[in-house]
């Protein structure tokens, strides 16, 4: 059947092709992973040396780089409760009321989200100089509290667009004031665009590199500490540390998308 | 007959409005407008002996820029972006089209796997490729292994490895805005198209490609901005021979030390992009299709 | 007049679901064929295994002579008219129609003429540079319409064109296909889950159920001698009695039912002592208070429901079942409450095989009469 057959080469072309990106995409990070068990300690510690689980030992004896690891979590923590609190704030209230100067708020929101975070960076770094802010965690988490803000509003805001405020006046209509409907129908019903613009906002924190490379003063956060450490020539338990992060990413991925597993399952057996 | 959807819009009690969209508004006048603005007028200033910057007002920066060897800069920035946009499009187009119309079960998975490697900090992926492709690297390890080479190819601290590392920080930028454009096209308009006569090249012409053309764009203005910015990756990768802009401005605020210097730099990066974003909205772009 | 289109022996099964089951059907040249039947009984799939959209797992396809279950869509004479319309929404309306010529490399002179006389043809004359975006639901409905025929091909597939409408435009496009039909002279293969429509506009009805075709006939064939069980209930209103044959005399033939025997005309395939069913249309049923001759059943009139020219009067029979017997309004009506014997005309049931073997306790008793 000459369609059967053509319909298995374009299948079997696109499986090759997709894997190949795969491949691309998940190449560097198994050098990375490899090398977590790479015996050697020589650079160049291109070549296999033997399995050892020596790197992921030592890793913990050195407090900087685990501190620095800490500090980025906390950073992106902290980062991502406020800039999904203070985003959700302002995208409900800026598809709520209508007031003067909302066009020019929402132009400013562009700015982070277009801009290089090159600009960013350096325009902090001038205005925390000037205003003398030591930089430090501070500074960190202001920065990455602006930048992730604009992603959360777009989140919530595709949210809010289909969204139909007539149940806002059903809860009041049946006797709950406006904090309580809040609470009960508004944020619920908001949630899986929160969420999103919560994730969007942590993912962002801990892959940045440019913004923070400039505020970080003192505090070192991890991608920065990594930066020290294959500058000053030692990086396997480097390795190790990345790694783990790695697994501990995709653990967690599949722990919170599992019930979104489920979930798609049950509805599509509707 | 009553609409489905019903949306008010309260004049602005004062309270809750400002509660809630303070905030943000505070936020983004101090930390986004107010340094922008400083930005600019240091720009305008100069430094003295001891780096410091006094204001007192000069062109003398710009000047500097437009020097050829700066303007040789600007263009090669914008070479490595365009050469690495148009392959994000080559390579993610056809990419986010297979995935986009999987059936269910395996797409969500798929479209995981795309952005897992997001969650470790690029800085370390890019250093990743640094010991896949340096002289005693994996990938001439294994050159080496299969004899065929004699001697460690050199790869490392060229354009095309600088081109690389942007391609694979920026990918999924591309990949992202397409996978929705294209999961939102109507299975029975191709049906359609096919039904008419439409061979698959005409298909994808006709009513493929013009309807997923707002993801092209919008992935492409996502890929083209920061690549101009993103110095550590023609650092890491590209040694000296492919700065973009970025290197320019970072160098001013290190070594340099000339802030004002870096501040016009900052501004021409920034006029750059803010002519792209017009191009980009004249062409008929959605803004909020970008930072999804 | 030929036949156009011929399907044989075809199978669609996906994965563990057997959709479509040993099909046979061949399609007269320029006759208006309809597949009805309820969701999920394979009419949509069997049109897009014509169309292409599907292949089938066995059998051939056949359009024109030719066999066409290898191929591609865009390499048969047959065009589509989808259920949601599908029509480009980046296109205008012109482009939208002169697509399919577009593809075939007509002219571009040729191309506005044919466009121009098929938008005149569908009443659509002067939306030319509209977006499918700015048309009303008939409207694009006319030019999901156009932009089919205007390929002239010998066949058209409709895939429930006109659900999307309310009932006065459904009406009114009804005409007008059926009018459009007749004029072009091209075969158009239908498919609905609406019997009215089915009825009004068909030369022949294929009534699907479960995969197969129950029946394949004239719509008059369909409703007066409906071939089985799902045929005689999917179409229009109908009372069903399933029961035993226990004589056959002078073509006539005594079925005896939960309730008692009832008389029908047995047409020559039925034989004693088989279990079969009777179909009659409540227009048919009639009720005297005296028992006639040949119907044993006993019933009471439960209700009268007005609905407009006609009364629809349920009657209920002591175990229980309930039938539906019309009366035109005005007529002299039984109080309810009052016992009745519903009877028919023998020539006014249907004599229907019983697939299914059911049968009620009593029938133990049975005496042979």
């Amino acid at each position: 059947m000459k369609k059967k057959k053509k319909e298995k080469r374009n299948h079997r072309l696109s499986i090759v092709f997709c894997t190949l990106v795969y491949l691309f995409l998940f190449l560097p990070i198994s050098v990375i992973v490899v090398n977590s068990f790479n015996a050697t300690t020589t650079k160049p510690y291109m070549s296999w040396k033997g399995f050892t689980l020596d790197w992921y030992v030592k890793l913990w004896d050195n407090t900087s780089l685990l501190e620095a690891f800490g500090n980025t979590m906390i950073i992106a923590v902290v980062s991502t409760i406020l800039a999904t609190i203070i985003g959700t704030l302002g995208a409900i209230g800026m598809y709520r009321y209508k007031f003067k100067g909302k066009a020019m708020i929402d132009g400013l929101l562009y700015i982070p989200v277009v801009i290089p975070e090159i600009v960013l960076g350096i325009s902090l770094l001038t205005i925390f100089a000037r205003v003398n802010i030591p930089r430090g965690m501070l500074t960190l988490i202001l920065a990455h509290v602006t930048f992730c803000v604009p992603f959360v509003i777009f989140n919530v805001r595709a949210r809010l667009a289909g969204y139909d405020s007539s149940i806002e006046e059903a809860s009041m209509d049946l006797g709950a004031n406006r904090l309580v409907t809040f609470f009960e129908v508004t944020l619920p019903v908001l949630a899986p665009g929160i969420l999103g613009g919560a994730l969007l906002a942590f993912t962002l924190s801990i892959d940045d590199v440019i913004i923070s490379y400039f505020v970080y003063g003192q505090t070192k956060t991890y991608p920065l500490k990594v930066m020290e450490s294959v500058k000053s020539g030692v990086a396997p338990d480097v390795n190790a540390l990345s790694t783990l992060i790695l697994v501990g990413t995709i653990v967690f991925v599949f722990v919170t998308q599992g019930d979104l597993f489920k979930r798609n399952r049950s509805a599509m057996q509707k | 007959m009553k609409q489905k959807k019903t949306k008010h819009e309260f004049r602005s009690n004062t309270l809750p409005a400002f509660l809630t969209v303070g905030p943000v508004t505070l936020l983004m006048v101090l930390l986004i407008a107010v340094p922008l603005i400083y930005v600019a007028v240091m720009s305008f200033c100069s430094i003295d002996e001891f780096y410091n910057v006094t204001f007192q007002f000069t062109l003398q920066n710009y000047v500097r820029l437009a020097n050829t060897d700066y303007l040789r800069i600007y263009a090669q920035s914008m070479g490595i972006a365009l050469i690495t946009t148009l392959i994000c499009i080559l390579v993610g187009y056809p990419f986010s089209y297979i995935i986009a119309r999987t059936k269910s079960r395996k797409k969500k998975i798929l479209y995981m796997l795309v952005i897992i490697p997001f969650w470790t900090n690029s800085l370390i992926r890019i250093y990743g490729w640094r010991n896949l492709l340096g002289t005693s690297g994996w990938l001439n390890g294994l050159l080496m292994k299969l004899h065929l080479v004699s001697e460690p190819v050199d790869l490392l601290y060229k354009q095309g490895t600088t081109i690389l590392g942007m391609v694979y920080c920026l990918i999924p930028f591309m990949i992202l805005p397409l996978y929705t454009a294209i999961e939102k096209l109507d299975g029975s308009l191709l049906e359609a198209s096919s039904d008419l006569g439409a061979r698959p090249a005409a298909t994808f012409f006709e009513v493929i490609l013009p309807l997923t053309s707002g993801g092209i764009f919008s992935g492409s203005l996502m890929v083209f901005i920061p690549c101009l910015g993103y110095f550590f990756v023609s650092d890491i990768l590209g040694g000296g021979n492919s700065d973009v802009i970025g290197n320019l401005i970072e160098r001013q605020f290190q070594s340099g030390n000339n802030w004002p210097l870096g501040a016009a730099l900052s501004i021409i990066l920034i006029v750059v992009t803010l002519i792209l974003v017009k191009i980009y909205q004249k062409l008929g772009g959605d803004m909020d299709a970008l930072g999804v | 007049m030929g036949k156009i289109v011929e399907i044989e022996g075809v199978n669609k099964i996906y994965g563990t679901n057997h959709v479509v089951k040993d099909l046979n059907l061949s399609i007269e040249e320029g006759e208006f064929l309809t597949l009805l039947g309820s969701s999920g009984c394979g009419k949509t799939t069997t049109l897009r295994m014509i169309a292409g959209f599907e292949e089938p797992t066995t059998g051939t396809i056949m359009v024109e002579g030719e066999r066409v279950e290898d191929k591609e869509p865009f390499e048969r004479n047959v065009n589509t008219v989808f259920q949601s319309y599908a029509l480009f929404p980046h296109k205008t309306i012109y482009d939208n129609i002169a697509y399919g010529l577009k593809m075939k490399k007509v002219p571009k002179a040729e191309i506005k003429k044919r466009v121009c006389e098929m938008m005149e043809m569908v009443q659509l004359s002067g939306f030319e540079k509209r977006y499918p975006a700015q048309m009303s639901g008939g409207q694009k409905q006319r030019v999901a319409i156009a932009r089919a025929l205007i390929n002239r091909p010998r066949v058209l597939l409709l895939d429930e064109p006109l659900g999307a409408l309310d009932l006065k435009l459904r009406k009114q496009m009804q005409l007008e296909l059926k009018r459009l039909q007749k004029k072009l002279n091209i075969t158009f293969i239908y498919v609905t889950h609406d019997q009215e429509e089915a009825l009004t506009m068909s030369d022949r009805i294929a009534v699907m159920h479960d995969g197969i075709i129950d029946q394949l006939a004239t719509p008059a064939e369909i409703y007066e001698h409906p071939a089985t069980k799902f045929v005689a209930t999917f179409i229009g209103e109908t009372n069903i009695y399933d029961g035993c044959i226990t004589k056959i005399e002078n073509g006539i033939a005594t079925l005896t039912l939960e309730n008692g025997a009832v008389s029908v005309k047995c047409p020559e395939d039925f034989s004693l002592l088989e279990y079969a069913t009777i179909s009659v249309r409540p227009e048919k049923m009639k009720f005297a208070m005296e028992p006639v001759e040949g119907f044993e059943l006993t019933a009471q009139v439960k209700d009268y429901i007005y609905v407009g020219s006609v009364l629809k009067c349920i009657v209920s029979l002591p175990n229980g079942n309930e039938l539906k017997i019309e009366r035109l309004a005005g007529q002299e009506l039984p109080e309810i409450g009052s016992r009745c014997f519903p009877y028919w005309e023998a020539g006014d049931a249907v004599l229907i095989h019983n697939e299914s073997h059911y049968i009620f306790e009593e029938l133990n008793n049975i005496r042979l009469a």
